[in-house]
């Protein structure tokens, strides 16, 4: 979309810091989610459709460049201003910002999530007084940067909704809780750690909410099966379905 | 102790009794001789007055409830999974099962999240927009019905659940006569809707407004001012504007805090910004108070159906763009619903392009462009949002609902502790949970 | 279960039976075991329309000491599978189960890892009802069918010579890929 992210002028944005579990660093240039070989979607077997060697690359919408458009500069601007008052450096804090169908988001660097959260509660500018709970997301092509969590903050004082994401390497699936700043977001992170094992630190009870207590895995993850997971309970055991017998 | 019938166990809470029947007086009296005067008792998941599976596990000491707390996930369905391995006009039929009694809100969320991916959002047409809305505020009487049915029942009040499903009944028959099915209608499609109106269906709508007009007072004069149903009500399930906040409650607990937020009116999708209504609201922040908002909802809702028979005009229910649109209309043959045989004729017969369109549209799907949106509409719960990821592909990323009832649903401790354990139950009938939303 | 099933083989065997059958289908209690979509359209089957209480079984019992039969409406979650089998084995014998609609018959469209796939699985299922949902008529006809099934149950050693019968005859019945023509 853009070639120049708003924020990197002059001083650079993030400093390259992963090697230590902190996401990598970001560009301006559209977010690469995985490569798409082929065309009818088939990975094994032989090609006989002769669109084997077709290959793409599948990138989401990279960062926008001001103006934004609307009443987005204004949050931009708000958010950006509250944050230096804090004594931050906005370019650190916020990775990127995207602008795609009407929707701003911020990609929002996770050490900073808990202030900026609860920046945009608090400022009488932005009062985003509701969130809609968080969205886990799984790229598992996006290395560095795997496992997402996606929340909906709604202003009902000024009637808007912004989108702050957040991720984090799968080596390190770590996302600071906004429960202190939402305790909505408390049944909401339960769910996203039961189902992509997202550790949202500072959380009162991290357990599971959906699958049984013992369950193993993370059911929603990209790389976990869809079914035929053999299952035991009180000594039964229901196994997978091609181990089950047969009627005829 | 032990007995039969209550075997103790030790665990890291304390001795754990299971009791499975038998002699109350011995577990009392050995529940009494522990030290600690901490009774947890569980409720549920299968228990004929929470709602469907929802399990309640409340510390109580006499008849008040210290702490209260929710287990969930019994219903568990892994819809957001299965999404995944769907083409995008599939994922209605999935969606349209997770809070089953709210199909049409769930269907129109989903489509409208996956119409803002695809940018189609000013190419649906007049008509499936204005279906759309006729339908789901007929979906919201019908919702409030049931809440206001088996909440009356968990309560006692039988009566209250024969009126509320005779009055679902009527609408179901709409739903039957337009969509061909009683529930989970997979009827609103991406990009509009799976087909017109059949004859007679306004008729039929308009006789049920009619006779909605005369059944709707007789639960004003059933329970709105029965001082028994009153006395239960009033002061049960209290929570105030900033417990709701802090909770991210919406839909009627929000509005009977005092607060008028409605999608419909802050954030108008569907051209509801046409359509003229209220929003009822109440100061009580209490069960009464929302069983009056439901009980206006559902005549706002009356008002808002009849304006939209009055602007349904002939003309297209589904996007002109051939790319998106599924292939073919649908008629009714002697084995039910299906393609329409003139189209099977002309594909099989005239035109091998349009075969081969119909066959790719069908087994694979259309692409949508990479992205993510975020659509929500005003359910009878409250928001009910979508994030819908795309990779580019024939299936969706991910689909993530924020089902209001699942958000809902945690204000159930607040609203219970300190009260009477009898008033949970009204309590939790007032949140309106719907397992199928809450544990999708 | 208590003195009928010792009665000797003969006459006063297929009496008592013919006897026991109509007064148990008479009066079946159903168990509260609504799950999901199902237990709406089962509400609805105890509602005014379809009224119940023409079949003797409107009343739905709290508590699964005082059923004999379970409906199991709605799909069944691998987390739910544990409680529906306690309830089950609360439940006083003679029991019935009628696995209503397809999720609990057989996962239906939820072929994931929630869900457990057919309920048969967890408990002995006597009728499986499909649809999604299935109307209030449709569970009506299972339920009709089942007190079919109820009136000739066998006692004692007659069922036993039953339960041998049916096991011979499935053991030796075609198998549905064999089947040629329309299966009805």
């Amino acid at each position: 979309m853009s070639e120049k992210h708003p924020n990197s002028e002059g001083a650079p944005g993030g400093e390259p810091l992963n090697g230590n579990g902190v996401p990598a660093p970001r560009d301006t240039s559209p977010e690469v989610i995985g490569v798409r070989r082929g065309m009818f979607g088939a990975e094994n077997g032989g090609d006989t459709s002769g669109y084997g060697g077709l290959v793409r690359t599948i990138t989401l919408p990279g960062a926008t460049s001001r103006p934004y458009g609307g009443w987005f500069d204004e949050v931009a601007d708000e958010l950006e201003g509250a944050l230096e008052e804090q004594g931050l450096v906005p370019e650190n804090a916020i990775e990127k910002t995207v602008v795609d169908r009407g929707e701003l988001t911020f990609h929002i660097s996770r050490e900073y999530l808990v202030r900026v959260a609860r920046t945009l509660r608090d400022d009488p500018a932005l009062r985003f007084e509701l969130c809609t709970g968080v969205s886990g997301v799984h790229f598992p092509g996006d290395k560095g940067r795997e496992l997402h969590a996606v929340y909906h903050l709604r202003s009902i004082t000024h009637n808007r909704l912004i989108r702050l994401e957040v991720s984090a390497p799968d080596a390190d699936p770590h996302v600071p809780s906004l429960v202190a700043v939402y305790p909505t977001n408390d049944w909401h992170e339960r769910e996203t750690y039961d189902f992509f094992g997202l550790i949202f630190d500072g959380h009162p009870a991290l357990t599971r909410i959906m699958m049984p207590d013992d369950w193993q895995g993370f059911p929603q993850r990209k790389d976990y099966p869809l079914g035929g997971i053999p299952v035991e309970y009180k000594g039964a055991q229901i196994p997978a379905p091609d181990q089950r017998r047969s009627y005829s | 102790m032990t007995t039969p019938h209550a075997t103790p166990r030790a665990t890291t809470e304390g001795t754990v009794y299971t009791v499975t029947g038998g002699d109350w007086d011995e577990v009392v009296q050995s529940a009494a001789r522990a030290d600690d005067e901490r009774i947890v008792v569980n409720m549920g998941p299968q228990h004929p007055s929470t709602h469907g599976v929802l399990r309640l596990i409340l510390e109580i000491e006499g008849e008040t409830v210290s702490e209260a707390r929710c287990g969930i996930g019994y219903l568990h369905t892994g819809i957001e999974k299965n999404l995944e391995y769907r083409t995008w006009t599939q994922g209605t039929t999935f969606v349209t099962r997770m809070d089953y009694l709210t199909s049409f809100y769930n269907e129109t969320a989903y489509c409208l999240g996956v119409e803002k991916l695809l940018g189609i959002e000013d190419q649906i047409p007049d008509r499936a927009t204005i279906l759309r809305v006729l339908l789901m505020e007929l979906n919201r009487m019908s919702s409030h019905l049931v809440c206001i049915a088996t909440g009356g029942m968990e309560l006692g009040a039988t009566t209250i659940m024969i009126y509320g499903f005779r009055d679902r009944e009527l609408i179901l028959d709409i739903y039957e006569l337009i969509t061909g099915l009683r529930m989970n209608h997979a009827y609103i499609r991406p990009g509009g809707l799976a087909q017109d109106l059949p004859p007679g269906a306004v008729d039929q709508i308009r006789e049920f407004v009619k006779k909605m007009h005369k059944n709707l007072p007789e639960y004003d004069k059933l329970a709105t001012g029965n001082p028994i149903f009153k006395a239960r009500m009033q002061d049960v399930g209290y929570l105030d504007l900033a417990g709701c906040m802090a909770l991210g409650a919406t839909g009627p607990i929000l509005r009977s805090a005092g607060l008028p937020h409605d999608l419909r009116k802050a954030q108008p999708y569907c051209g509801y910004e046409t359509y003229d209504f209220d929003v009822p609201t109440a100061d009580t922040c209490d069960s009464y108070g929302r069983f009056l908002i439901r009980l206006e909802e559902m005549r706002q809702s009356l008002r808002i159906i009849e304006q939209c028979l009055d602007r349904l005009e002939p003309g297209p229910v589904m996007v002109a763009d051939k790319k998106i649109a599924w292939p073919a209309q649908l008629a009714l043959g002697p084995d039910g619903l299906g393609n329409s045989l003139d189209h099977i004729k002309k594909i099989m017969g005239t035109s091998m392009e349009a075969l081969i369109h119909h066959f790719k549209l069908v087994t694979e799907g259309f692409r949508v462009p990479p992205g993510q949106a975020y659509a929500a509409v005003e359910s009878p719960k409250g928001e009910l949002g979508v994030h819908v990821v795309s990779d580019g592909g024939t299936r969706p990323y991910r689909v993530h609902f924020r089902d209001p009832s699942f958000t809902n649903l945690q204000a159930m401790a607040a609203m219970c502790e300190g009260g009477q354990v009898a008033d949970v139950i009204v309590a939790v009938a007032s949140i309106d949970p719907v397992m199928g939303g809450v544990d999708r | 279960m208590g003195l009928e099933e010792k009665l000797p083989s003969g006459f006063l065997l297929t009496t008592v039976e013919q006897a026991a059958g109509w007064v148990r289908k008479s009066s079946v209690f159903p168990a509260t075991f609504g799950l999901a979509c199902c237990a709406i359209e089962m509400m609805t089957t105890g509602a005014g329309r379809y009224d119940l209480a023409r079949f003797g079984m409107e009343v739905f019992r709290g508590s699964p000491r005082q059923a004999d039969l379970m409906i199991v409406a709605g799909r069944v979650s691998q987390k739910m599978a544990p409680v529906l089998r306690q309830v089950y084995d609360q439940m006083p014998n003679p029991k019935w189960v009628i696995s209503m609609g397809v999720c609990a018959s057989s996962g239906g469209m939820f072929n994931n890892y929630a869900i457990v796939q057919g309920v048969d699985h967890v408990v002995p299922v006597d009728i499986y009802l499909p649809g999604c949902p299935p109307r209030p008529e449709m569970l009506m006809d299972a339920i009709l069918k089942l007190h079919q099934k109820i009136q000739t149950s066998k006692l004692g050693v007659n069922a036993e010579e039953a339960a041998r019968e049916a096991e011979e005859a499935a053991l030796k019945a075609l198998p549905t890929i064999e089947m040629k023509g329309l299966l009805r």
